[in-house]
């Protein structure tokens, strides 16, 4: 079974509110000067940003917030966040691989930006949804 | 660069605790956007059966990787921490964190692995309560890039 697809726009303000919120200042994630000077593209969303908005869509799919057992993320291609308006988009899918005898979920999820797929090996298990 | 694989296995002193502040959840919840109640509200938590907010699945992060510079800056294992790129994530739950935790992390040594220049390490972080309550597993693998 397919879950809605969930979409984020993601913007460079969005990643200097997660910089304060996590601790994370990296400046990878708010200087284009020091991304570019790594061989970046240009400014990227912090990886635990990305899987934090994965996150997000699996505690929806699930319909409650404490419903994550186990979570894991590859990160396998950045998101470069562009100093626009608009930012970018991280479009987050999943299908239900199973539903397991003791009541929980296995979902695989797809996250993509600008058509390409940003992480892999993601997968979470949750409580089933009632 | 190539990592020393005899620090595989090796396991730290817990770190001192963290305190899980309610405003620092909902600083984070609001950060990555989780609008839910249970994450800003107490009496919303409660009414899931905890005894205050609930901090969304990624927030045992900013736990884990204040914890993890133990193994980052340990001068005999020899991480250079501007050549770190992070690779895997896992967060395994006993239950979620709520404000007024107070959590301490035991760093385990799982792999260590060198490939085609870079270094490949993984972590184990086992997050209990000071009480000894375990709370949340959490896995990070990061890559050293190599020079060159």
């Amino acid at each position: 079974m397919d879950l809605p697809v969930q979409t984020y726009r993601v913007t460079r303000a969005d990643l200097v509110r997660y910089a304060g919120a996590s601790g994370d200042f990296n400046p990878i994630h708010w200087s284009d000067r020091t991304a570019t000077g790594v061989g970046l593209p240009g400014v990227i969303a912090h990886g635990m940003y990305t899987m934090a908005l994965v996150g997000r869509a699996v505690t929806g799919w699930a319909g409650a917030p404490d419903a994550v057992v186990d979570f894991g993320v590859r990160f396998t291609r950045p998101v470069v966040v562009p100093d626009t308006d608009e930012g970018t988009e991280v479009e987050v899918a999943a299908v239900v691989k199973e539903v397991t005898e003791d009541g929980l979920t296995r979902l695989d999820i797809t996250a993509t930006c600008r058509g390409e797929k940003v992480l892999s090996q993601a997968r979470a298990l949750i409580r089933t949804p009632r | 660069m190539s990592l020393d694989p005899s620090f595989v296995g090796r396991t730290y002193p817990p770190t001192a605790p963290y305190q899980v502040g309610r405003e620092k959840i909902r600083e984070f919840a609001t950060a990555v956007g989780a609008t839910d109640p249970a994450h800003h509200d107490p009496e919303a938590a409660r009414a899931l059966g905890h005894p205050d907010v609930v901090a969304p699945p990624t927030f045992p992060v900013l736990v884990t990787m204040a914890a993890s510079r133990q193994i980052v800056n340990d001068p005999e294992l020899g991480v250079d921490y501007s050549r770190v790129v992070h690779g895997d994530q896992r967060f395994a739950y006993t239950r979620p964190v709520v404000a007024g935790d107070e959590l301490v992390c035991v760093n385990t040594i799982e792999d260590v692995t060198s490939r085609g220049g870079h270094g490949f390490l993984t972590t184990r972080t086992d997050v209990s309560t000071v009480d000894g309550e375990p709370v949340v597993t959490v896995w990070a693998k990061i890559v050293v890039r190599g020079e060159k």
